[in-house]
């Protein structure tokens, strides 16, 4: 079975963004930028499933500027065989994303498509259910278990109610949530060993695919400041403090 | 205008978080339709028809869509929904399941967790964790759209009297199959609607210490939650994750404790009226968007909190 993983370059989860002077977008000059976390969960079960005997092959890709290709070295670096750029100035939205991927799918003819549940810079979670819909694959998304068996896919989902069991048919896309694994970090000789692994580079329109947009940023603010409140010296201040002045008790 | 609100429902009733999406809908304008989709879901269409200012809701009852699986759900809100100008759902794990394949299946983009409403094309939405809200104006024919139930207040649940049609087209996969489900079962309030909510952190150190914080929620009428790494570390289970990539709450009154206030779980609880914080490191980052900082071993003031609230 192949496997093709979708990595998206984002911000550190570490750091805290800001919005430019201008209000015309967040500031991402000189902040630093890593893998989406759930595309790090996305490569590690592709990658465990490779060390089972389940997966053959795991495929990588992951669009926009030129920069994502240190990412695709990180997935390269953690266990993906080949990588796939698809080069755009910008990232695009996740309609556009879901569409180049579907045209890298026709190509590739994955078994499985695992992506994150959701990017942490735009918090969009649409591109995995999107690609199903554009490819008609099912989709089990906001995955904590997935096991393969005879053509099939169970995925164990979060969902807010509890946990949800779905069984799909192969080809099938898969979401990643927190809990599915742990992902392991590169060892030295595996970056190295990464710097040679095969990375194709594509343009959308190699694709056949024009990127566009019809949802435009305005402007972006900075949310309602809270300001930091008091100190309560013990119990019985805090719950006068929350009876008297807040009057939430 | 006319905009479509897709129902949540547990085939019985109609969910809280529905009628949050329907205030967002009235602020957007226009007549208001409701889509039920489900088995044997004629009382959730009844509870539908009785939400003030819908005008027509549609009922979708077929064994396909029992489950809400998104595959179904999707081709049918695609059919029914390209009559309108908005689709919108509760941004809900179902919503979000969901909503993204019918924005594809109509070649539009999706704009996800909306908090407010601008004009009938203008939305605001948090990105980035929070960090930063957005404008965002969406030039596509149809606006698909799921709604932040903690910013919009509920829609009436009754003084309305829509008509109900039925709708009889079947969509049913045959590539996905529902296996089974374990739902948490508690008698607590439901976590997105509490108007108090006592949140745990790794400072709980294990699932049984958890009970300090029930019995403290049970006086208090509170919901519990949980960070990430509470439910990581297995104390708890995933639906009461807190954050930004959990469950997102405004309750009058949130009370942390041993959490440090990581960007991500403030993501999910900042927005909450009063946020009290429990926490024995004074530098902890929770205490800079607290109304009431406690510098406290929570082994010591949790007992105490609940002797004086007896
Ligand atoms: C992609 C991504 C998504 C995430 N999504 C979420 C999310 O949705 N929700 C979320 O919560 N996190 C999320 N996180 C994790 C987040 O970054 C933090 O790691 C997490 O919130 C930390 O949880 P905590 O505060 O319980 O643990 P810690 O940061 O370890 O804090 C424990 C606190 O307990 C205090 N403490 C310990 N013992 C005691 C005691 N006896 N009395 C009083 N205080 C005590 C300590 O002083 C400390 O401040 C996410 C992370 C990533 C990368
Ligand atoms: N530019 C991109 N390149 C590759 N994968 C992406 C890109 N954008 C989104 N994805 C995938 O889609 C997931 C969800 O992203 P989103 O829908 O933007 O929240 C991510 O975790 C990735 O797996």
């Amino acid at each position: 079975m192949k496997i093709l993983v979708a990595v998206k370059r984002v911000i550190d989860y570490n750091v805290k963004v800001r919005v430019k002077a201008d209000q015309s977008d967040v500031d991402l000059a000189n902040v630093k930028m890593a893998l989406n976390p759930f595309c790090e969960i996305a490569i590690e079960e592709a990658v465990r499933l490779k060390e089972k005997g389940t997966a053959e092959e795991v495929v990588v890709v992951s669009i926009g500027p030129k920069a994502c290709q240190e990412q695709i070295r990180t997935a390269l670096a953690l266990g993906a065989d080949r990588g796939i750029h698809v080069e755009a100035d910008a990232m695009p939205d996740s309609l556009a994303v879901a569409k180049l991927l579907k045209a890298v799918v026709a190509e590739e003819k994955p078994d499985m498509v695992i992506l994150g549940k959701q990017s942490i810079d735009s918090d969009n979670n649409q591109t995995g259910q999107m690609l199903g819909a554009l490819t008609g694959m099912p989709q089990g998304t906001f995955a904590s278990e997935v096991k393969v068996e005879d053509g099939k896919v169970d995925v164990t989902r979060e969902v807010d109610g509890g946990l949800q069991t779905l069984r799909l048919t192969l080809p099938a896309i898969v979401t990643t949530d927190l809990r599915l694994n742990e992902p392991r970090y590169a060892s030295l000789p595996n970056i190295m060993k990464a710097k040679r692994k095969p990375l194709e580079v594509k343009s959308p329109a190699d694709l056949g695919v024009e990127v566009s947009s019809n949802i435009k940023l305005l402007k972006a603010e900075p949310p309602a400041e809270r300001s930091a409140g008091v100190r309560v010296a013990d119990v019985a201040e805090l719950v006068d403090k929350l009876k008297n002045e807040a009057k939430v008790l | 205008m006319s905009i479509l609100v897709i129902a949540e429902h547990d085939n019985q009733s109609l969910n809280q978080a529905t009628l949050k999406a329907v205030a967002a809908a009235q602020q957007i304008g226009g007549d208001v339709d409701m889509l039920v989709a489900g088995l044997n879901a004629q009382g959730v269409a009844d509870n539908a028809a009785q939400v003030e200012g819908i005008k027509r809701v549609r009922l979708a009852d077929n064994a396909a869509y029992e489950h809400q699986l998104a595959e179904n759900v999707s081709e049918l809100v695609a059919k029914v929904g390209a009559d309108y100008s908005h689709i919108l759902a509760p941004a809900t794990t179902t919503g979000k399941n969901m909503m993204p394949r019918v924005a594809a299946l109509l070649d539009v983009g999706q704009i996800s967790d909306i908090v407010a409403v601008e004009s009938a094309d203008t939305f605001k939405r948090p990105i980035y964790a929070g960090n930063a809200i957005a404008t965002v104006q969406s030039s596509d024919s149809i606006k698909v759209i799921t709604v932040r139930g903690t910013a919009f207040d509920a829609a009436n649940a009754s003084g309305g009297s829509a008509s109900v049609e039925a709708i009889a087209d079947v969509f049913n996969s045959d590539k996905v199959e529902f296996v089974g489900e374990q739902l948490a079962e508690s008698e607590r309030p439901d976590l997105a609607s509490a108007p108090v909510v006592i949140s745990g952190g790794r400072g709980m150190q294990n699932g049984e210490n958890f009970k300090l914080l029930e019995s403290l929620a049970d006086k208090l009428g509170a919901a519990v939650g949980a960070s990430r790494a509470a439910v990581d570390a297995g104390f708890v289970p995933n639906d009461m994750q807190v954050g930004q990539t959990g469950k997102i709450v405004a309750p009058q009154l949130y009370i942390a404790v041993g959490i440090s206030g990581a960007i991500q779980h403030l993501a999910g609880m900042k927005d909450s009226k009063v946020i009290v914080a429990i926490n024995k490191d004074e530098e902890a980052p929770i205490f800079q968007v607290a109304d009431y900082g406690l510098v406290a071993d929570l082994f010591e003031a949790l007992p105490e909190l609940e002797k004086a609230l007896s």
